[in-house]
């Protein structure tokens, strides 16, 4: 990688855990340099000394240590080949294979212009009632799925991008367990799907700073293949609750006032960068972004959710719903804000106004069920309530459906026929004319 | 001569210039990275030391990169042809931009250079004048707009020449005004306002009082806003805040509306691109996209000018305001403008307050909310910015230095509530937190009295009052059970679902339900508030929820219908024919 008029400096003045500062001349911000055959970038410059961060660390480094100045910003190199392949957080394959060919571009670029976006109107089908029916995705869309690491994120996630209609699906794994990157790489084999994924991995036997440069690079690759190729790009980035966790650990070895929950006060801006990636471009390519944030024992008022949940469009929980013994979608409080925009629309008419009264009929059973267990008499709409919610559970909300969207909305309707009467569900009298069951 | 200096140091977007000779506060300047510009901003000066905030990404800024100062504040180009302008943050017009992507250092005029103006006259020579004074009016897109002596003018000047009727570009001098000293000053169409300050050309600034329609029933009838007023609504995230947002600017009853969109998704921004080119005014009958003009800083776009982004937005406000329009003006969210000053604070190591948001938070949150309001110009018209901001509370907590501050100052709270959101109980305000100020106000009551009813205000306080009561009880009801209240508990607990699931809840996504005008929301209250009032009578508690939820059911089917229609009309029937079937408790058997 060394060129023959790099220049090469060897005093280094002051080393911390994560950086390294030195004097150097003509070094522009941002740009990467190697200490000692370590990829860093310069993150400060102030006159002539320059603050490298060191993303593997700097344990070892001698104040002697080869720096030498790249004169480029973090970048990959983009082309066809990247499909199947899998590659670390700097863009190097780690499945064994060649360098993939392509141009280089800096990761990280800018971002699109707001009046170029074209408004998402394509539905994204699951097969996932839970999802579909109450929660529908569209592409461009920006979604988390809020959950507790002991919860089955990865294999729903995965589920959900074998589902859906894609060109390409990019993973970017952040401090994956090795057993989960393994889980989806042989998930992504068997169901033959391999040539249409890109990975990027950071597992947890490798530096965490490194992680720092996971969401750019697959958001890198999706552009490519959005824009040059007009594809549907499907991003999964699990997770980013470790993401967020390396920039606290970059901005403590970096000085800085930590604002909530020991989180920088740039929190909101750094998150924000990665999901707006996701866009439906006008010519036909998108992307969009699924991903996880795992949780501290379901708490969502944690900077991490919180912010997030502030830039994401929704947000989809799984809970383990002990009537049934399944992990269903949470219809409470999992929410897809584009969905107005499809629902009703690329769906049928009844859609918006069936999701709405079913939810709103699954509440009144939560409520009989704290009368409940509270040790209240039930009256007779609470016992039809709950035994509406026990079949809407297994029959919609339960991950292992996998039907199309008009059987579930006539799912739906006949749970209402067989609970309730008209007046009890409170929709619209011509959607109730056309598609009460007789 | 211009100053000029060299770049010193970069931390992010903080950048430090050396400079070789004098530079002032906030004045604007343009950092040179192999021939890009990148507007900055002066931030703090410490002897020869200028930091600024940079606008754009400073990747690839060496130290030794030259800046030149540019001896103005940052400030906005005001002018006819900025209605249904899309800009960013610092006004550069975003459709004059090349390429799908966003190139740094790229800034765009604001207005167009070309285009022609049906230009009249206002004023006559002779005549004195000072800042903010009508000279001449043009027509765009149906609103008079006025061409004014420029707002930095100071003290008074003679109209020496006034240009006549015809079409004239915006550079064409329309007028020449001779100040004191008997130096003539040429005016066209175009002036400059540093967006930091108020522009404080009117006569007075009275307490507001005339009720902005809205559309939207919490609003309109529980907790009414007024031209000129302040409101805020803060909310956790997936409570329906810029649903509501939308409906506001969608339906107001305003003649201009400016929509800040300040760090938030740029899905949203595109949202009214694509929809308000088709969807009308319904006070006028146009295009909504006619009236409203879009500063997107969305939350992917540069961090300092986010800030910016609301300054931008306020300053058009003014503008539009000294020409005796009715401005609404948006912001969503100010949440995102605090936490922009936060990361700049922390970049300048400046001691943090709470939440290691500046201490100075609480006066500059106080004094952009002070720039809205109702005023009366010098030539006796009157015109208002009506401000709503939102505010995104971390974690959902109102106890933020964000939220506490904008309580302050903002007269008008709508709390979006959770619990409300999760029962899809659209919008989800909860009236008893909520509040307006302006109900208080012995002008607005007056003007209610005048304009929809004295009964008004007595049953709006009773709607409220009936919610807490329901609200209380069925807290009693959770603890003691269904038998464990008397009968009638649940007859005031349902009537208070009545008036939640028929006033409160409307569905922003239907075209009839959304949008409730004044006689309609009206009517409704009168005829709840009747029912209401009647006693019924109940043998088991178990009755009164299957004769209310029949109520609620028609009800919903007369809030989907057109008003006054044939569908309508035989919902009403049902309605009244249920409410006379059912025993009233002072009756014989």
């Amino acid at each position: 990688m060394t060129k023959a008029f790099q220049k090469i400096y060897t005093k280094i003045s002051k080393i911390t855990k994560a950086t390294c500062s030195l004097k150097a001349t003509g070094v522009s911000n941002d740009e990467l340099a190697s200490v000692n055959g370590r990829l860093a970038q310069v993150v400060k410059i102030d006159r002539d000394e320059v603050v490298l961060q060191v993303f593997a660390g700097t344990e070892g480094i001698p104040t002697n240590a080869e720096v030498v100045f790249m004169g480029k910003a973090p970048s990959l190199k983009v082309g066809d080949q990247l499909a199947g392949r899998f590659f670390n957080a700097y863009g190097d394959p780690i499945d064994g294979g060649p360098v993939p060919e392509g141009i280089e571009v800096e990761i990280g670029g800018p971002s699109v212009n707001p009046v170029r976006r074209e408004q998402p109107s394509e539905l994204i089908a699951t097969g996932i009632a839970g999802i579909d029916l109450n929660n529908t995705l569209v592409t461009g869309q920006k979604i988390p799925f809020f959950a507790d690491p002991d919860q089955p994120f990865n294999e729903v996630m995965a589920l959900v991008a074998l589902h859906a209609e894609s060109d390409k699906i990019i993973l970017g794994g952040m401090g994956m367990t090795n057993d989960d990157y393994l889980f989806y790489k042989n998930t992504f084999s068997n169901a033959g799907a391999l040539d249409r994924i890109v990975s990027f991995i950071n597992t947890t036997e490798n530096p965490s700073v490194e992680r720092l440069l996971i969401p750019d690079m697959a958001l890198t690759a999706a552009e490519y293949f959005a824009v040059e190729k007009g594809e549907k790009v499907l991003v999964l980035l699990s997770d980013m609750t470790n993401y967020a966790d390396a920039l606290a650990i970059v901005s403590n070895r970096m000085d800085q006032i930590p604002s909530k929950d020991s989180m920088p006060g740039s929190l909101y801006s750094d998150l924000a960068k990665i999901y707006e990636k996701a866009v439906q471009f006008p010519d036909g390519g998108s992307i969009t972004i699924i991903a996880v944030t795992t949780l501290s024992g379901g708490d969502i008022t944690h900077s991490v959710p919180d912010n997030t949940g502030y830039i994401t469009e929704g947000q989809l929980y799984l809970r383990r719903d002990s009537d049934i013994g399944k992990v269903i979608v949470d219809p409470f409080r999992s929410l897809s804000r584009l969905k107005q925009l499809v629902i009703g629309k690329k769906t049928r008419e009844d859609h918006p106004q069936v999701m709405n009264a079913a939810v709103r009929l699954y509440a009144d059973a939560a409520n009989a069920k704290t009368k409940m267990e509270n040790g209240f008499d039930l009256t007779d709409y609470d016992n039809r309530t709950l035994a509406f919610a026990k079949d809407y559970s297994r029959d919609i909300l339960a991950i292992d459906v996998n039907v199309n969207t008009m059987e579930m909305l006539d799912i739906t309707w006949r749970l209402f026929a067989k609970y309730f009467t008209p007046e009890e569900v409170n929709i619209k009298q011509e959607l109730v004319t056309k598609y009460w069951p007789k | 001569m211009a100053t000029k200096g060299i770049v010193t140091g970069i931390v992010s977007n903080l950048v430090t210039v050396e400079v070789d000779g004098p530079v002032y506060q906030n004045e604007i300047c343009y950092i040179n990275l192999a021939g890009t510009k990148l507007m900055s901003e002066v931030i703090k000066v410490i002897g020869k030391y200028a930091y600024v905030q940079v606008f754009e990404s400073t990747r690839g800024l060496r130290a030794g990169d030259e800046v030149e100062f540019a001896g103005h504040m940052l400030e906005v180009t005001l002018g006819p042809g900025m209605l249904s302008k899309n800009y960013d943050g610092l006004q550069n017009d975003l459709d004059k931009m090349e390429g799908v992507f966003l190139k740094r250092g790229e800034y765009t005029y604001p207005l167009d250079k070309e285009r022609i103006w049906q230009f009249t006259p206002i004023i006559t020579p002779g005549t004195t004048v000072v800042a903010g004074d009508w000279l001449g009016e043009v027509l765009e897109n149906a609103q008079h707009l006025k061409i004014m002596v420029p707002f930095v003018f100071e003290g008074k000047y003679k109209v020496k020449e006034v240009a006549p009727k015809g079409e004239y570009n915006i550079f064409h001098t329309i007028a020449v005004l001779t100040d004191e000293n008997g130096k003539d000053h040429e005016v066209n169409m175009i002036q400059k306002w540093a967006v930091k300050k108020a522009v404080t050309a009117y006569k007075e600034k009275p307490r507001p009082f005339k009720l902005l329609e809205t559309g939207v029933r919490p609003i309109d009838t529980a907790n009414p806003i007024v031209e000129g007023g302040t409101g805020f609504i803060p909310g956790p995230f997936g409570t329906g805040k810029t649903v509501l947002q939308h409906a506001i600017a969608k339906q107001a009853e305003a003649d201009i509306v400016i929509i800040a969109a300040c760090g938030e998704r740029a899905n949203e921004v595109v949202e009214i691109f694509a929809e308000y080119p088709h969807l009308t005014d319904p006070h006028t009958g146009r295009k909504l996209s006619e009236r409203t003009i879009i500063i997107a800083n969305t939350s992917n776009m540069p961090v300092a000018a986010r800030e910016a982004s609301v300054y931008t937005a306020m300053a058009l406000s003014e503008y539009y305001r000294a020409m005796g329009l009715k401005v609404l003006l948006m912001a969503d969210s100010t949440s995102r403008w605090a936490q922009a000053l936060r990361e700049m604070s922390n970049r300048l190591e400046e001691l943090p307050g709470p939440d290691a948001f500046p201490m100075d938070l609480s006066a500059l949150i106080a004094n952009f909310y002070a720039r809205a309001g109702y005023v009366k110009l010098n030539n006796g018209s009157t015109g208002s910015i009506t401000f709503i901001g939102t505010v995104s509370p971390a974690g959902g907590n109102l106890k933020e230095p964000v939220t506490e501050n904008t309580k302050k100052v903002a007269r008008c709270f709508y709390a979006l509530e959770q619990e409300r959101a999760d029962k899809k109980r659209y919008p989800a305000i909860n009236v008893i937190d909520s509040y307006s100020k302006y109900i208080e106000y012995p002008e607005f009551q007056e003007y209610i009295e005048n304009h929809i009813g004295t009964d008004w205000i007595p049953k709006v306080n009773d709607l409220k009052t009936r919610m807490q009561r329901g609200k209380e009880i069925a807290e009693q009801i959770s603890i003691l059970g269904d038998d464990g209240v008397p009968v009638d508990y649940h007859q005031t607990f349902w009537k208070s679902e009545l008036l939640d699931f028929v006033i409160l809840q409307q569905d922003a996504f239907d075209a009839i339900d959304s949008v409730t005008p004044i006689p309609r929301q009206k009517y409704m209250l009168d005829l709840i508030t009747d029912i209401c009032e009647i006693d019924f009578k109940f043998n088991h508690f178990n009755d009164v929820p299957v004769f209310f939820r029949k109520l609620i059911n028609i009800c919903k089917q007369m809030n989907y219908s057109v008003f006054e229609s044939d569908d309508f009309n035989k919902s009403l029937e049902q309605l009244q024919h249920a409410v006379s079937e059912q025993p009233k408790l002072n009756e014989q058997e």
